[in-house]
Order: C-alpha cells, then structure tokens, then sequence
C-alpha cells in the first residue's frame, strides 16, 4: 500500500506539472498519461484528493457497502465508470487514454478492480440458459 | 464477522458430525441442472433502505419456496438468476459452470412421486461456509444474507466443502460480461446473494419475480406481519435437512 502511495503521488505530480497530458512537449523523451475525461467537473472531491486517495475513498466504501450494507455513498466504482468511461469505447479500460487504465499502466500499478468490476458504463449483462 | 445467534439455534459444533454424513444423506436421486424460479406477486417487497444505513439486525431476509407449485422442467427462475447475475460463462466441461440456483428432483423411491424443486445458497443463520473460511471472506451480513466478500476471498474452496447443500460455485476462468451490480470473476467462490442489490433497493430476488407459478415468496421472516412470517406459521414447512441445525433462511413446503 506504502509502494502505491509513493508511486501513485509521483504520477499525480507528473501530471500536475504536465497541464496538456500528451506527450511531454513535442519533443519530449518522457510519455505522459493521456488522460480522457467523459463528463469533467462532477467529480466527488477535488482533483488533488482524488488522485492522491482514490484507492482509500474506494476501499473503505468497499468494505461499508459489503460488509455492513450501506449503499448510496458518494465513493463508488460504478459512479466513477458513469462519468470517465471514454466517450469513444464506452469503458475505463482498452487502451492507454482511457481513464484507468492510462495513469496505472504509466505508473505500473496493476488494476485489479476490473478482474470483477464491469469497466463498461451501463453494461446490461445477458446471461445463459443452464 | 459472526451476527447474533438467534434463540432457539444451536451452538455451531452441533452440526459436524452431523454434516459427515453429507449430501449423500440428503435423499436426494437425481440433480437437474436445469432450473426454474418462482415468484408470484410479492404483497410485501422489502423497503427501501435509506442511503448511508447499514443493514438491520432486526431483520432477517429469507425464502418460503412450495415445491407443490414449482412446475416439472420449468427452469425460469434459473434463467432469471444468470440474466440478473450475469453468469453468462459456458465452459466446456459444465460441471465447472457457476450454479447460484439449480433445479433438483425429489423421487420417492417407493412409489415412484417426483418432487421438482429450486435449491441454492439457504442463508444459515449458522453458516459452516463462514466458519470455515480462513480469511473472512465469507460472512453473513445483520440481515441474514450470507455473502462472499470476494476483495478477501483467496479462491480455497473451503467452503464449497463445508457446504451441507453444495450451494457454493468456484468461477474458473477471466470474465468480462459482469453486470456493473454483480462484480465477479475468476478465482473466487460464490452463491446465491439472495440478489442483495435488488433487496437493498426494495426489490424481491429475481427468481422469485420470475416463477410463473408463484411458488417463491420473499420476505422478512422476523416481522410477524409479512406474508412469508405469517405462512410459515400458518402451514407446515422444512428447513432441508434440518438435522443439521443450521438455521436456513430458505425453507420448503410441500417436501
Ligand atoms: S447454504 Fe451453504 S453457502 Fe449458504 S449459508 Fe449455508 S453453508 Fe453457507
Ligand atoms: S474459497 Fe474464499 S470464501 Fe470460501 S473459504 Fe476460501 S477464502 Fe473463504
């Protein structure tokens, strides 16, 4: 968790000094995440916050919502997807500008939410016959 | 992780010797993959809870199910649970697909009388599968819903084992078609959640939405004045193997 920490503040500095994310400047030697935004300015915390301690906003709802049942909180994956799926592929994930995936695999901090979570917004799952 | 036990249960150890005897005491001939549900028009849907409240202690969720009714080769309720639930996962070898629900069948061996009826996760109020568990992943909610917290489960089956009614299933491979309220995936066990996120929003699990027969009935069996409280002290009903002392939530009628 330290690790995470300490990697994601980096990334979130580098950002921070790169206002237009693309590649650092034409001419630049270091990429920068290219970060797309479907819906910007809902977000539930401000930006700083929310780079530096989305993972614990989004763990501690994990566990009220799992354990003890609370629902409706404004901490939550599903809510995040509504509004930072890309408007191009419907998802957080899939290629390096969509939301997610484009800070975590600049700052090499593997996802695991999505291993479980649908990463699409408004997904409708179908099922199968047995 | 552990809720109060209700009066009348007994103490956990009670069951082990009793759970050697296993599956194969259950009586039960024959294992029909195929499976309805059953619902009728539920009088008494469970009420919204208000955002921000945790689930209640004083209540406690559970299924009435009156196999007289559950209609032979019907498999609805079956299908209404992978829709809602998004198992949509068809693996080549089948014994490894999820089961949440699945459809049994009851022969008296005697005379020949076949019981059909829909068999998932029964909401122990004295769970093997949570005492079991090595890292708390599985766990019974205030409510009674027993759940599998998969952020912690680590995919070692033991509780798969200790389930007296096979209700627990391990997802073997990647998922993608998850839907956004049921996440699930690869290497963690699951069951039947008693569709926690329809009941958390005043909603009846969809099997029982989906029996056209009206044999499922959902409700709070601790409010005297619901409708399953009120049939299950009006009529006979079981709890399976109730030898086992487990509690469940679910209950038949008509065995
Ligand atoms: S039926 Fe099985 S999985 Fe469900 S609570 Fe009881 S022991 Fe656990
Ligand atoms: S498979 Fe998961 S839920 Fe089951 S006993 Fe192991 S860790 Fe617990």
């Amino acid at each position: 968790m330290k690790l995470l920490r300490i990697l994601a503040t980096l990334l979130f500095a580098a950002i921070a000094v790169s206002p237009a994310p693309t590649f650092a400047g034409e001419g630049g030697r270091t990429a920068k995440p290219v970060i797309e935004i479907a819906n910007p300015g809902k977000c539930v915390a401000p930006v700083d916050e929310m780079r530096r301690n989305h993972m614990e906003m989004l763990k501690h709802q994990r566990d009220r919502t799992m354990r003890q049942g609370i629902r409706g909180e404004p901490a939550s994956l599903n809510a995040c997807i509504e509004c930072h799926a890309s408007k191009k592929t419907g998802s957080v994930l899939g290629s390096n500008e969509n939301f997610c995936q484009s800070c975590h695999s600049y700052a090499a901090v593997k996802l695991d939410c999505w291993d479980c979570h649908q990463p699409k917004a408004g997904f409708k799952a179908t099922g199968v016959k047995p | 992780m552990t809720a109060p036990q209700e009066p009348g249960s007994n103490p956990r150890r009670a069951f082990i010797a009793a759970a050697g005897a296993g599956v194969a005491g259950l009586g039960f001939t024959a294992i029909a993959p195929g499976l309805h549900l059953m619902a009728v028009g539920q009088a008494d849907a469970a009420e919204v809870r208000k955002a921000g409240s945790a689930a209640s202690p004083a209540v406690r969720w559970g299924l009435l199910i009156d196999a007289g009714k559950c209609a032979p080769g019907c498999t609805k309720c079956i299908d209404a649970c992978h829709t809602e639930n998004g198992v949509s996962e068809k693996l080549p070898d089948p014994r490894q697909n999820s089961q949440w629900i699945r459809k049994i069948e009851l022969v008296d061996r005697r005379d020949g009388r076949k019981t059909e009826l829909p068999m998932m996760c029964q909401h122990c109020a004295n769970p093997p599968c949570v005492d079991v568990c090595p890292t708390g992943a599985s766990m019974k909610r205030a409510d009674g819903i027993v759940l599998v917290d998969r952020h912690t489960c680590i995919g070692c089956r033991y509780c798969m084992m200790a389930c007296p009614y096979k209700a627990r299933s391990l997802v073997h491979v990647p998922l993608t078609e998850q839907n956004p309220e049921v996440p699930r995936g690869q290497g963690c066990v699951e069951s039947c959640t008693l569709c926690v996120h329809r009941v958390d929003r005043g909603q009846t699990p969809a099997c029982v939405e989906s029996c056209p027969e009206g044999a499922m009935l959902f409700g709070d069996l601790n409010d005297p004045s619901s409708a399953i409280a009120k049939r299950i002290a009006s009529v006979p009903t079981t709890q399976v193997r109730s030898d086992l002392r487990l509690n469940q939530g679910v209950r038949y009628q008509g065995l």
